[in-house]
């Protein structure tokens, strides 16, 4: 244990670990941080605040991390390089391990045009494995990128993302091991519609040499309706969602295509839970967060908090599932 | 210049061929003054038209399949973001391909650099953009890393 993070101990046990996306608010009132992560913080590990993703402005995961900690919820902080450069991003990391921080996902962020300013300047200073290898100097050299020395080392979980469902794809397996060797610990995947995929994307990755260890969590959410689902195909990058699962939903009538949304999900989470070297899912559910309990409680991967117990009468591994 | 691109093997001997020839001059190669402008003015005819470069002056070429990160969108110097479109090409202009697409593609055909791609590059010094590549190349003094970064 090198962190003291709550995923970090989920996740060396060997059980299954689940984290869901906490959406920000366009708003400054911290109950509306609270009100999210209430429904959230039941049903999985840790809750990932997000930094201005698809590059729109909401508050910042800084904030948002800074409110969730403070009431004691276990947070992973999103950090993308696209808003600042690497001054302003050790200093924050520092910061978030201050206040209580112990997850955090190195991203390299969508670019500025993807938003809703496009006008703004992409800084894009640092990439995602640069990000990390700065996050891992910080907490295993106790040092800043310049070299100079910190007076008490940041402690983290280090994650990075990683996308299998967009070319170039026998890449993508090679990035995730650069991802590793730069300090990843934890990886969360883009949306997963993909099953197939997916699994020939972990049997690359397994076939190559790696002597760390990394848990790989895929990414996983429902479709709202066949309608939603072919504005995100065309709209977010890296979002892939193959036909076959849009016929699904649109062969249903609108009013029940959210329910059968949800059905897909939980299906692909059994399915995930299948493959040999998936260790959790990261369930993200834009503007549907009171759908992530169900889901996952349909998937079976509920109460999340027996191992945090320290009576013998613990549940095995076997019981869980 | 794409027919440049695509044959990479030939780039890379011409990279180690003028490497070599530059290192014979090395004493004279030095920041500043009028050799360097000399090369900078050489890199922007050579490179420009080929690889449309943007003179950071830490060139990493040969390491990425001869295809230059500084013209990917987010200037990626660690391989493709998460965001490339299903037929290849960029998340941001999806007209254009996404360079780490070609850059993959081409570093497959290369014959001495090929494993360079899975190496970790460090992030941009901004002070060198602008200056010669080839000299900061040949010069230990010049830093092409943050001073606290483990390689």
């Amino acid at each position: 244990m090198k962190s003291g993070s709550r995923l970090e101990r989920v996740l060396r046990s060997g059980r299954f670990a689940v984290t869901a996306e906490l959406n920000p608010p366009d708003s400054a009132d911290p109950q509306a941080v609270y009100d999210r992560a209430l429904v959230l913080a039941e049903v999985c590990d840790a809750i990932n605040a997000t930094d201005a993703s698809g590059a729109n402005v909401h508050m910042s995961s800084v904030g948002m991390c800074a409110l969730l900690t403070r009431a004691g919820y276990e947070p992973i902080m999103q950090v993308s390089c696209r808003d600042r450069n690497r001054i302003a991003i050790q200093g924050d990391l520092l910061g978030a391990a201050a206040m209580g921080v112990r997850n955090v996902l190195c991203l390299t962020g969508d670019g500025v045009q993807t938003g809703d300013q496009p006008e703004a300047k992409g800084v894009f200073d640092l990439d995602s494995i640069s990000l990390l290898r700065t996050a891992r100097t910080l907490t295993d050299q106790g040092r800043f990128l310049s070299g100079r020395k910190l007076d008490v080392k940041p402690r983290f979980f280090l994650g990075g993302a990683s996308n299998p469902f967009v070319p170039p794809f026998d890449f993508r397996p090679q990035r995730l091991i650069m991802k590793v060797k730069a300090g990843a610990d934890f990886i969360q995947t883009q949306y997963c519609f993909d099953v197939p995929r997916l699994q020939n994307f972990i049997d690359a990755f397994r076939q190559l040499d790696l002597d760390e260890t990394v848990y790989i969590l895929v990414g996983v959410g429902p479709l709202r309706s066949a309608r939603a689902a072919l504005w995100m195909r065309a709209n977010i990058p890296g979002v892939v969602i193959p036909d076959g699962i849009i016929d699904r939903l649109s062969g249903v009538p609108p009013s029940k295509q959210q329910a059968e949304g949800k059905q897909i999900c939980v299906e692909i989470i059994e399915q995930v839970r299948e493959i040999e070297g998936v260790c959790g899912v990261h369930v993200m559910a834009y503007r549907q967060e009171e759908l992530v309990a169900e889901i996952i409680e349909e998937a079976g991967l509920l109460p999340r908090r027996w191992q945090y117990r320290r009576d013998k009468s613990k549940p095995s591994q076997e019981k869980a599932k | 210049m794409r027919w440049l691109q695509n044959h990479p093997h030939f780039l890379e001997l011409n990279y180690s061929i003028v490497n070599r020839i530059l290192a014979l001059f090395d004493r004279w190669l030095v920041p500043g003054g009028i050799t360097e402008q000399i090369l900078i003015n050489l890199e922007l005819m050579i490179k420009g038209p080929i690889f449309d470069c943007r003179m950071c002056g830490q060139c990493v070429l040969h390491d990425t399949g001869m295809t230059c990160p500084m013209t990917c969108p987010k200037n990626m110097r660690n391989g493709p973001c998460g965001g490339v479109l299903l037929d290849g090409n960029c998340e941001i202009f999806p007209e254009k391909p996404c360079i780490w697409v070609q850059a993959w593609q081409r570093s497959a055909r290369m014959v001495d650099y090929k494993e360079h791609i899975l190496q970790i590059r460090p992030p941009l010094n901004n002070q060198l953009q602008g200056t010669s590549a080839w000299i900061n190349d040949l010069n230990q003094d010049i830093p092409l890393r943050p001073r606290g970064w483990q390689s």
